[in-house]
């Protein structure tokens, strides 16, 4: 008897326990799924990760909804955009900051004309349209990227700024303070490493010159043109050249990588770093006199060129969420672009952001680039974002610039032309098959 | 008949054993076999999303075969899977036959081969990049610019961890065998090389066996320490602008396949990954039934 009642007092219990676990399950899902609404920003950029989980924290406390962030490990967000958007909850804010990724997902985006955010905007230049015209994309900050001089160097080798203003003078500088290295304490280009951590430099953005002007010539590319002509290969090489033959490393050691080209122009090793705007916080502080010039390469007028502007910061939102978190991930948006705390936080993340009522951008190479737009030059756009299967393409020229650094013969340079011109083809067949 | 009368233990296990079975059945079913079989289904068809599949039939095996990338990593994957499993085997087996006997300094010798086993794949494949480039960095080249020291890396990385971890199978089958055998032998004049061949040998198939088995997939399965260490380079571009990566193993391949930025991929990707492991299972079960044949002889 003893034992009957003690086993039916277990197992009330029992049921009772699973049934307040039910009970409070269903209570937590009841607070997630708030009227609210609530918005899951997937971020593709490790380095600004802190900053907008602090932003996300600072607008839950203003308004209690509920914002989360999660940041794909670099060289990673693709794969996780493709598992997080089959998720019952799936983010509502993704990046699409290229043409393939605008194309592979565009018909799961909302068309963001006319929304709020849009109407925040002082520009489109860094909007992302489908093929329907439809928005899918829109920039929430812009880049630029070129080569960071430090000016203190330049002057102190006996050159001065307005020698750089062409292929011609930036040749003459780079070479004479190689020449003259061992005197005055320091190189021209710090090193052009070909490791994933610094290949894109060159794959990724120096590539663009060739793109830009080709783009040029064909008035303009509205979607990725299924072949290039390498019109300006040479001037590919003649700049190329000059970064690797004129630096704080021999060429032939570049495919190992391990140099740290930015504490070799911050320590004032070396007068030239090819890289971009994001780099401003890291060097200004050590270097600040450092200012950045365009890409220059000896094509004809390029005396009047500016900086590579564009960017792959794009924000699209997927149709796939429900309508609440459409609309709280929408309002989320025009705070952060509004909010005085919050857009400071994030423009100085970002370098700039293209809004009206955004925080003043206070990067020193975005306004070097806004100074070149004042005196007439034209900006260089991002071509790169049309580079087809980017990442296989990327790693083709990569292959080919390792042979050419390790042995400098016109057969080698010929690999480097099948594999930016031909590689281009091929990958572009293989993507839109 | 009479029925058996069952124990208290066997009642209570035949009332409740479905609640001891149920959670790993189900961890078994949701974890391995739903996806295995959602797998199999998505290699036929075409799809950017898994919810979103369209059925298209063997298209996805057709690209696949026809993928020259995927032909080149299947022939790099199965001459890395023979040396390395030869290598493996014949390192670990005379590193295990010195370390059974009782020497001084067995124990040391046994972790410190072991430990490497007990590094993940990527650090070790950064780890021996940096060491492999320190090197041949003297001679103004690196592992990413020949394809030999791309394979040769490769190998010497896999050895490096596998070895120890083999060697502690060898040893426990240097272990099992009848200590009277061995005696016999000697009685009977064998010499080192005699002992060896016609009696641990011929004892140890089981734990051969194993081994066998454990260094083929092993070696077909590669993938983290290919991305680390080579990641595919050198690459080999034809005139086309076609290109092959020349250390790209199977695994990477369909990796790539599947990430590669367009969404045709997926489904090719996912063929690649069914023709993979036929051939895996196929070949681990061939090599088991030799080795098995060998067992009972």
């Amino acid at each position: 008897m003893y034992h009957y009642k003690t086993k039916r007092i277990k197992t009330k219990r029992f049921v009772g326990s699973i049934f307040l676990c039910l009970v409070l399950g269903l209570l937590l899902a009841g607070c997630s799924m708030s009227s609210k609404g609530s918005v899951y920003w997937l971020n593709f950029k490790p380095e600004s990760d802190e900053t907008l989980h602090e932003v996300a924290e600072m607008y839950e406390k203003q308004t209690g909804v509920s914002v989360k962030v999660v940041t794909a490990a670099s060289g990673t967000y693709a794969q996780m955009l493709n598992a997080e958007l089959d998720k019952s909850h799936p983010p509502t804010i993704i990046v699409l900051g290229n043409n393939d990724l605008v194309s592979k997902w565009a018909d799961c985006c909302i068309d963001l004309r006319g929304t709020a955010i849009e109407k925040e905007l002082n520009t489109d230049s860094y909007n992302f349209y489908d093929n329907e015209g439809r928005l899918v994309s829109i920039g929430y900050c812009y880049e630029c990227y070129g080569i960071i001089v430090n000016k203190d160097l330049i002057e102190g080798s006996g050159h001065s700024m307005d020698e750089l203003v062409n292929f011609e003078g930036l040749k003459a500088v780079a070479e004479d303070i190689h020449t003259r290295a061992a005197e005055l304490g320091f190189d021209a280009f710090s090193a052009s490493d070909m490791d994933s951590s610094s290949s894109w430099r060159f794959t990724g953005h120096m590539a663009n010159l060739e793109y830009y002007y080709e783009e040029r010539d064909a008035g303009g590319w509205s979607e990725c043109p299924s072949s290039l002509k390498g019109t300006y290969m040479e001037n590919f090489k003649n700049l190329y050249d000059l970064c690797i033959n004129n630096s704080t490393v021999r060429p032939e050691t570049l495919a190992t990588g391990g140099h740290d080209a930015e504490n070799e122009f911050k320590t004032g090793k070396a007068a030239f770093f090819v890289n971009g705007s994001w780099e401003y916080d890291a060097v200004s502080k050590d270097v600040p006199s450092a200012t950045m010039i365009p890409y220059y390469c000896g094509v004809e007028g390029e005396e009047k060129a500016g900086l590579n502007c564009g960017t792959e910061n794009c924000w699209a939102i997927p149709s796939l969420c429900s309508e609440e978190d459409i609309q709280a991930t929408m309002d989320f948006l025009v705070w952060c672009v509004t909010d005085p705390e919050a857009s400071r936080k994030l423009v100085d993340t970002f370098g700039v952001m293209p809004y009206k009522n955004s925080a003043e951008s206070r990067n020193g190479f975005l306004a070097a680039a806004n100074k070149y737009i004042d005196n007439g030059c034209y900006i260089m756009d991002w071509a790169t974002s049309y580079q087809p299967n980017v990442d296989n393409y990327r790693a083709g020229l990569v292959s080919a610039l390792n042979e050419y650094n390790s042995d400098r013969s016109d057969s080698n340079w010929q690999k480097v032309k099948t594999a930016f011109v031909e590689g281009w083809a091929s990958n572009y067949k293989e993507a839109h098959q | 008949m009479k029925k058996r009368e069952l124990t208290i233990y066997q009642k209570s296990i035949s009332k409740w054993g479905w609640l001891f079975l149920g959670p790993i059945m189900a961890a078994f079913a949701i974890g391995f076999l739903w996806p295995f079989l959602h797998g199999l289904y998505l290699a036929f068809c075409d799809f950017r999303l898994v919810s979103e599949a369209k059925f298209t039939g063997f298209s996805n095996f057709e690209k696949a075969f026809s993928d020259e990338g995927f032909r080149h990593s299947f022939l790099f994957t199965a001459i890395f899977t023979i040396v390395s499993m030869t290598l493996i085997n014949v390192l670990s087996f005379m590193v295990a036959y010195y370390l059974a006997k009782e020497i001084k300094g067995t124990k040391l010798f046994r972790t410190v081969f072991f430990m490497p086993n007990l590094i993940g794949g990527i650090v070790l494949g950064y780890l021996w990049s940096m060491i492999f480039d320190g090197f041949l960095s003297m001679f103004d080249t690196s592992v990413l610019m020949d394809s030999r020291f791309g394979f040769w890396g490769l190998i010497i990385m896999l050895c490096w961890q596998q070895i120890g971890y083999m060697m502690i199978i060898y040893i426990a089958g240097f272990k099992t065998i009848d200590g009277s055998m061995l005696e016999a032998a000697k009685i009977d004049g064998a010499n080192g090389r005699q002992t060896l061949f016609k009696v641990m040998i011929p004892n140890m198939i089981p734990a051969i066996s194993i081994c066998l088995f454990l260094a083929l997939s092993n070696g077909f399965k590669l993938f983290d320490q290919n991305l680390a260490l080579t990641a595919g380079l050198p690459i080999t571009m034809s005139v086309d602008g076609s290109m092959v990566k020349d250390t790209e193993m199977m695994a990477l391949n369909i990796y790539n396949t599947f990430y590669g930025q367009s969404s045709f991929g997926h489904g090719v990707a996912q063929a690649k990954a069914v023709i993979f492991f036929i051939l895996v299972a196929a070949l681990g079960i061939i090599q088991l039934k030799l080795t098995n044949r060998r067992e009972k002889v």
